[in-house]
């Protein structure tokens, strides 16, 4: 059966390939025919981060198991990093942005590793709450950060940030995100990762150390989010502590499921859609029934969780994104 | 030392709302195993029946706090059979994000103009605040009324899950959903019992938060919503007790914090407390760790 899958397999990533590039072109294209306004091109970034942060949190909990309420202080503790640290090169070119986001990574991954050594020995719902609580904690943080480093601003937000991403940045983050994803979960550490979730109990006994990879889903989660938070700041150019609370990162959590958990597809698309739906509303509803659109909003996720609890992709993923063995067998 | 100990009795009077938000989470997580996220914001809206019933038909308080109780239990009622019910068999997450969504509609849909508007409004007290002076120590009748109302709840809570045969009922399911349902036990309707009582005293809670902290909005669940399923956590989730004690140490927390570190700090070190209760006994102060068994 695989010698099939020899000739496909190449011909499947060349396909892949170019599909990729295609959509890069013809997205740029548009927008510099100003088909695309600007106010537009804020919106498809802005699907682009909430990818990488969906992607970061499937990890953690789609393929991990390790359910987790405190998404949004990674994406904040990067985005808070990352513009500190533009702000203080303070250099307007566009390749100091990697500078940022590496500073945001990094820094979102080591707390993630302080902090999740030791709560990641609790289980589901009080991991759950254990994060909700770390994420408050940092979000208060944020607050009160001008007492330490004033030009973060505190509660009054945080200004003069560099407007650094623009769409090829996000694209290209977006797309390493989802390869490195995918092979990683493709890998003997993905298939560890994947026991973990599956049965907790079993991994540890066949040998698999299993605090080491809840806590190596956690940290390369995080710093999925710690990334996406630092193209956030540069996208925006303005930080505030209420962007990173306890809904934000309801919001990822939502967009996990509806996508569907464990599907890297699922969150690609549910975070488009999510992204599109919330905006599209605004601009297709009357001004009258315009206050209404948050009340669509949850009407629709409650029917899709009774109708379809496992979310809109399920397991399933789209054919590019099937990992297919190489034959060992000659 | 005078105002340490006026601290703690603020700090009393807040764990006491808390408290009876906490007891309606613990009640529902201890049945169906869900963090049932909308009850911060059928708490908001018992605050809401109250402050029309006061400002709009001029009715004394406790036929405004009964009022508040019966509506909330019904909204309990209802949102369950319409939203959780159809998910008894559904993944647990699908429960949750299901929860969640019934949380964000209520916040949405009672900010709408038509329900209570998205504004702030001023909580109106029904009597007069009369301040008693004990040696130093400033006690306020809202103080008493909020812990008398709360404790006396808390005591028929008890009685009541302790002594009736509906009670009973509760507890063996919380115990074991199946074994309750081949003794006989209607599964449904201990459920919406649960969520009616739970609600009833979010709702009673509502409007004693009001009377005590008078202003409210649409939105003013989340926090406390959030604090007190916290409480619940911290003193061992699905225990009655542990509950109360959860949440007079989540009040007294924040005030304290309040009082003697920085009041913009407050929420951090009640969270804190849970990270740390969490760490050090995973099931609560009051639960018990069970072992897992393959």
């Amino acid at each position: 059966m695989t010698s099939k899958f020899r000739i496909k397999r190449p011909i499947r990533k060349i396909k892949t390939i170019l599909f990729i590039l295609l959509l890069y072109i013809i997205i740029q294209l548009l927008m510099s025919f100003d088909i695309i306004n600007p106010y537009f091109q804020k919106i498809i970034c802005y699907a682009g981060i909430m990818i990488i942060s969906a992607l970061g949190l499937n990890l953690i909990y789609g393929f991990t198991g390790q359910f987790s309420l405190g998404h949004a202080a990674f994406f904040g503790i990067g985005a808070y990093a990352s513009a500190l640290i533009t702000r203080l090169i303070n250099i307007n070119h566009s390749l100091i942005l990697l500078v940022g986001l590496f500073i945001a990574a990094g820094l979102s991954g080591i707390i993630a590793f302080v902090i999740g050594l030791p709560i990641l020995r609790l289980r589901s719902d009080y991991l759950g709450i254990a994060t909700l609580g770390f994420g408050i904690i940092v979000k208060v943080l944020f607050d009160n950060a001008d007492a330490v480093i004033p030009i973060l601003g505190g509660s009054r937000g945080m200004l003069g940030i560099l407007p650094l991403t623009n769409f090829s940045w996000v694209y290209l983050f977006t797309i390493l995100s989802i390869i490195f994803l995918f092979n990683l979960i493709n890998s003997a550490i993905g298939r560890a990762l994947i026991s973990v979730r599956e049965d907790e109990i079993a991994a540890e006994a066949v040998g698999v150390n299993t605090t080491k990879y809840k806590t190596l889903g956690f940290v390369i989660g995080s710093i999925y989010a710690g990334i996406a938070g630092g193209l956030y700041a540069h996208l925006y150019a303005f930080l505030h502590p209420s962007n990173f609370d306890f809904l934000k990162s309801i919001d990822v959590l939502l967009i996990v499921v509806l996508g569907g958990m464990a599907s890297i597809s699922g969150s690609i698309v549910a975070a488009t859609l999510w992204v599109f739906l919330l905006e599209g509303l605004r601009v297709i509803l009357p001004e009258a029934i315009l206050d209404w659109r948050l009340v669509i909003y949850p009407l629709l996720l409650i029917l899709i969780m009774i109708f379809r609890p496992e979310g809109i992709f399920g397991k399933r993923e789209f054919k590019f994104l099937i990992y297919q063995e190489k034959s060992n067998v000659q | 030392m005078v105002y340490f100990v006026q601290q703690l009795i603020n700090g009393l009077q807040l764990g006491a709302v808390y408290a009876l938000i906490a007891l309606g989470y613990t009640l529902v997580y201890g049945i169906i195993r869900l963090i049932n996220f909308a009850h911060g914001d059928v708490f908001m809206i018992g605050a809401y029946l109250g402050f029309y019933a006061i400002t709009r038909f001029c009715l004394p308080f406790p036929i405004a706090l009964l009022i508040a109780m019966v509506g909330c239990a019904i909204i309990g009622i209802v949102i369950e059979k319409l939203a959780y019910k159809p998910l008894r068999n559904a993944p647990r997450i699908a429960c949750l994000i299901t929860a969640l969504g019934v949380s964000l509609f209520l916040e949405n849909f009672c900010s709408l103009k038509f329900m209570f508007g998205p504004n702030y409004l001023a909580y109106p007290r029904p009597f007069s605040v009369i301040n008693y002076n004990l040696s130093g120590l400033t006690i306020s009748n809202i103080q008493i009324i909020v812990l008398a109302v709360a404790v006396i709840l808390m005591i028929l809570l008890q009685v009541f899950v302790m002594k009736t045969k509906t009670g009973m009922a509760m507890r063996a399911v919380a115990f074991d959903k199946n074994t309750a349902q081949l003794m006989g036990i209607d599964i449904n309707y201990i459920i919406s019992i649960t969520f009616g009582i739970g609600s009833a005293l979010a709702g009673a809670g509502g409007v004693l938060f009001g009377i005590a902290y008078p202003q409210i909005h649409p939105f003013m669940g989340i926090m406390p919503g959030l604090k007190a399923f916290v409480a619940a956590v911290l003193g061992g989730i699905g225990i009655i007790p542990g509950a109360m004690l959860g949440a007079g140490i989540m009040g007294m927390a924040e005030v304290l914090t309040s009082a003697y570190v920085s009041s913009t700090l407050r929420d951090a070190i009640a969270f804190l407390v849970l990270l740390i209760v969490l760490l050090v006994k995973p099931a609560g102060l009051l639960g018990k760790s069970t072992i897992e068994k393959v």
